[in-house]
């Protein structure tokens, strides 16, 4: 296989008429990588897949695999490996045909053609398959004949088009620690699109969560979990409370008014954002007897659920319905819906966000 | 206990009597008016006449005579070339129009429906006074050029009507071919390094191939059994043309038209077995959808201007049997030289009398024939749909068998075994108008089936059980819910058997006995056959144009008016 390369994203504007899709994208994607683009339907995350395979154009801004730019390469010359959602596998070629594709394109010998369609499908394991029709194959086998035509070639680039979402919840598990394994095993720098942040949190070295054209905020999966950028990263990843209010005094200190006049103080130190929202998941935040102290604000249980190893409580405070999930201990009793209680905030489960 | 049983039984088994009887009558229907005329003329190509024995003499005769023989290599010959020369038409169109934004499209699409208002043979005179060796084109390309293209000469004429009438078909089913072809089909090969030609000759154009075998084997089938084409170019050295000779010169006992009727049939079912054979094993369909349809790109200007002369040099060929027509049924004198001597409407005027009689009759056998279409169709597709009966599936099949008759073979069929029946005032059952109903109704029954079938489909069947849980009957939910959630795909059944009946010939030609009987088709086919009448024969043909694209135009405002009432407008 080749030395893996990088892909450089600079500046990349995309517009379908008056829709403005990718809006000033940039991204460094380091070679070797496995890189995620995140995001719900329509953040133009596969707009940006696509670019880099040369299906669409951009208005400007530049696409550079391995330091050149390809952005006026039409998609036959850039030898980027794509991996359609649907597969695309070619219905009137058998598995080794459709396999030996790109190699005859770039015009190969027979023999080395043979070698490689033998040696990729050794790599996705179906070399019994060779001479099925792709209708003979159930979806995993589909979707590894699709890896196999792609990772033939040695593309420069490995994109992955949620290559997951055709299959069942079971196969999606084993499919994505195969892809994790196969990249690995190729060093191949690998782009995967999709719209499930489970999928991109197990398998990812790196996420770009975009959403509406724009890059909210690029990290690992930890970095964007414990560290949101913004409200929609940390509503996107997990859930998150986000509670409105404003910064009132209180007795020379700040603290943070939530609509419906509950107050919460405001760790010393912490720099808040002007028009900033009070973040937190409801894994970092407890539930106890009220008056035990600490930074907590009170409440009335509106609503309970038992997950087994996590309670899930909704806390109504002023107008804000909190939600908490406390861990659930054998033999503890629980809060009953209607019975006043704290909600105890430490300090490091606070975040301070703007949109 | 017993009721218990027999009412298990018959749910186990599905079918009341009702729809019992529903099918032994379909069936009935179907024996009498399709397979016995073609198993009489099956029986009588293989026997000896008189005595009834079996035998091959007949067959040995036919390949012993230098004229059969010819004619069957020129059967094939022409249809084969004219499969070649539509698909040299549509292949171009096709591409365009799906790899490219190209205003044109509609118009291309409207081409389609030209060979529904008119049958090939109608255009075929005019096509010779255009295209003839003293035609509009060759004076011209003579005059000018100092040479002449043999449009028309011989088996060329009969090639190059058929062709240009029937490309449509392989533009349709290509068409709607490529346009089902997921558009990351393309893209997954693009982005291996495929692009251009290679690109559609490698992965479009495989994935579109059942789409354009089912239209090639379709015209070769069209071609194969036209009849009133080569009849009025005068290439009556093929089978059509022969086997409807020698019933009419020389006889219904004569047993050498059965023969031949007998290769006709054993040709298209050939045609067809053939093109099936041709995607055996071979899953095309394209059932991963996701993109849909394949990505199209904008044409360079000097592109642009190409693809514009290229549509506009087909459209003008196509146009040209009906331009033709309109000279022809305005003119005086049209005969060497390129535009007639001077014009007149004396032609309309001459046929006018005799036309409204066609019309009329047209209008009752073409009408009735829908009608009885859409009838057993319907039934037919409701005892496949939704009923187990047995053999249910046998009706079907017979009824779609009736594509691969040729109408010759039909109307030879039907003469030879309804001409031994007799009313009781002594007329043959074969010279009746109501025959020739009945033929049309069987050839065009296969069309309505498929849209009637089609309709049923996509009916939830759950529609139908919540009426018979709220208390209706079979027969009253059929009459209630099914058929009124049916009526567009009815309609448009009906349609479609309506106006190509209205312009059928090659199963009437022989059942018609008398002028006051005869529908539009065949008044067209006499007028045309003398030099003197032309000019009405012409005037006869615009005129049937004009209906049938009037009453298909006001039939499809009916479906889409339904449709808009159902709120199924789509």
């Amino acid at each position: 296989m080749s030395a893996a390369e990088g892909v450089s994203i600079r500046s990349v504007n995309v517009s379908y008429g008056t829709n403005h899709v990718l809006k000033d994208v940039s991204l460094e994607i380091v070679p070797g990588e496995f890189f995620a683009f995140l995001g719900p339907s329509g953040c133009g995350k596969t707009t940006l897949l696509r670019l880099i395979a040369g299906f669409n154009n951009a208005d400007s801004g530049q696409v550079l695999i391995g330091g050149q730019d390809v952005l006026h390469l039409p998609p036959w010359k850039r030898n980027v490996g794509m991996v359609f959602q649907s597969y695309a596998l070619w219905p009137h070629m058998s598995v080794a045909r459709n396999v030996a594709f790109g190699l005859e394109e770039q015009r190969r010998p027979r023999a080395e053609i043979d070698k490689r369609v033998a040696a990729a499908l050794e790599i996705v394991g179906l070399t019994h398959l060779a001479g099925r029709r792709p209708s003979q194959l159930s979806g995993g086998q589909q979707q590894r004949v699709a890896v196999a035509r792609t990772i033939a070639i040695e593309p420069r680039v490995l994109l992955l088009d949620e290559p997951l979402s055709n299959l069942d919840a079971k196969m999606r598990v084993q499919v994505r620690r195969e892809l994790r394994d196969l990249q690995r095993r190729l060093g191949l720098t690998t782009i995967f699109v999709t719209h499930d942040q489970e999928e991109a949190n197990t398998v990812c070295d790196r996420i770009a969560v975009m959403n509406d054209g724009v890059v909210q905020q690029v990290g690992t999966p930890m970095e964007l979990y414990e560290r949101p950028a913004n409200l929609f990263v940390a509503n996107f990843l997990g859930t998150a409370n986000i509670l409105e209010g404003r910064l009132v005094d209180e007795g020379g200190r700040r603290a943070f008014e939530i609509a419906g006049g509950a107050r919460i103080a405001v760790p010393d130190g912490a720099a808040i954002p002007t028009g900033a929202k009070l973040v937190f998941r409801p894994q970092h935040a407890g539930v106890a007897a009220p008056g035990a102290g600490g930074r907590a604000v009170a409440g009335t249980v509106s609503h309970r659920e038992f997950l087994g190893a996590n309670v899930r409580y909704a806390v109504q405070v002023g107008q804000s319905e909190i939600s908490v999930e406390a861990p659930f201990h054998s033999g503890e009793g629980l809060f009953a819906i209607g019975t006043s209680v704290d909600v105890t905030l430490p300090e490091q489960a606070i975040l301070w966000l703007t949109a | 206990m017993t009721s218990a049983v027999l009412t298990l039984r018959r749910y186990s088994t599905g079918a009341t009597p009702g729809q019992i009887g529903l099918a032994l009558a379909i069936a009935l229907f179907l024996g009498a008016f399709l397979v016995m005329p073609v198993a009489t003329v099956i029986y009588v190509a293989f026997t000896e006449k008189g005595t009834g024995t079996f035998t091959l003499v007949n067959f040995q005769d036919f390949f012993a005579t230098d004229l059969f023989v010819r004619s069957f290599w020129n059967s094939i010959y022409v249809s084969l070339m004219s499969v070649l020369w539509a698909s040299a038409i549509a292949l171009p169109l096709a591409y365009l129009t799906s790899r490219f934004e190209f205003r044109g499209a509609a118009i291309i699409q409207t081409l389609g429906f030209l060979p529904l208002i008119m049958p090939p043979f109608v255009g075929a005179v005019a096509m010779t006074l255009l295209f003839g060796r003293n035609g509009t084109v060759n004076l011209l390309l003579d005059e000018w050029l100092g040479f002449k293209i043999p449009f028309m000469e011989g088996l060329n004429g009969v090639i190059f009507v058929e062709a240009l009438h029937y490309f449509p078909f392989i533009l349709i089913n290509l068409s709607a071919a490529l346009a089902n072809i997921d558009r990351a089909m393309e893209e997954a090969a693009q982005n291996l390094g495929c692009s251009g030609l290679r690109l559609f000759r490698r992965i479009v154009f495989p994935l579109a191939m059942p789409g354009y075998v089912a239209g090639a084997s379709l015209v070769f089938v069209k071609v194969f059994d036209d009849l009133a084409t080569p009849l009025l170019l005068n290439a009556k050295d093929l089978l059509a043309p022969q086997a409807y000779l020698r019933v009419t010169s020389i006889g219904i006992a004569d047993p050498m038209g059965y023969v031949i009727s007998v290769v006709l049939i054993v040709g298209s079912i050939a045609a067809v077995w053939l093109s099936s054979l041709a995607l055996k094993g071979k899953d095309y369909a394209t059932t991963q959808r996701g993109g849909g349809g394949l990505s199209r790109r904008t044409l360079r200007p000097w592109e642009s201007a190409a693809a514009y002369a290229v549509v506009g040099l087909i459209l003008l060929l196509v146009l040209a049997p009906h331009l033709g027509l309109l000279i022809l049924s305005l003119a005086t004198v049209w005969s060497f030289s390129p535009l007639p001597d001077a014009y007149t409407i004396a032609h309309y005027a001459r046929v006018f009398g005799d036309s409204s009689l066609y019309i009329k009759n047209t209008l009752i056998y073409a009408s009735l024939a829908g009608l009885i279409d859409v009838v057993v169709g319907t039934a037919i597709a409701y005892l496949v749909l939704r009923t187990k009966l047995i053999g249910r599936q046998w009706l079907d099949w017979t009824a779609m068998a009736a594509l691969a008759i040729p109408g010759v073979v039909l109307g030879i069929g039907y003469l030879r075994t309804f001409y031994g029946v007799s009313l009781p005032d002594g007329t043959p059952l074969a010279a009746l108008w109501i025959m020739i109903v009945i033929a049309l109704a069987i050839r065009r029954l296969p069309y309505a089936l498929r849209a009637c079938h089609a309709a049923l489909h996509q009916i939830s069947v759950s529609v139908e059980e919540a009426a018979e849980n709220l208390g209706a009957t079979k027969a009253r939910t059929v009459r209630r819910v099914v058929v009124p959630l049916m009526t567009g795909g009815l309609l448009a059944g009906f349609v479609t058997s309506f106006s190509t009946a209205a312009v059928e010939l090659s199963a009437t030609l022989m059942l018609v006995q008398s002028n006051s009987d005869a529908p539009l088709a065949y008044g067209l086919y006499v007028f045309m056959q003398s030099a003197a009448g032309r000019g009405p024969g012409a005037a006869l043909g615009v005129i049937a144009v004009l209906f049938v694209a009037v009453c298909a135009y006001a039939s499809h405002r009916l479906v889409e008016r339904g449709q808009q009432e159902q709120g199924m407008g789509r």
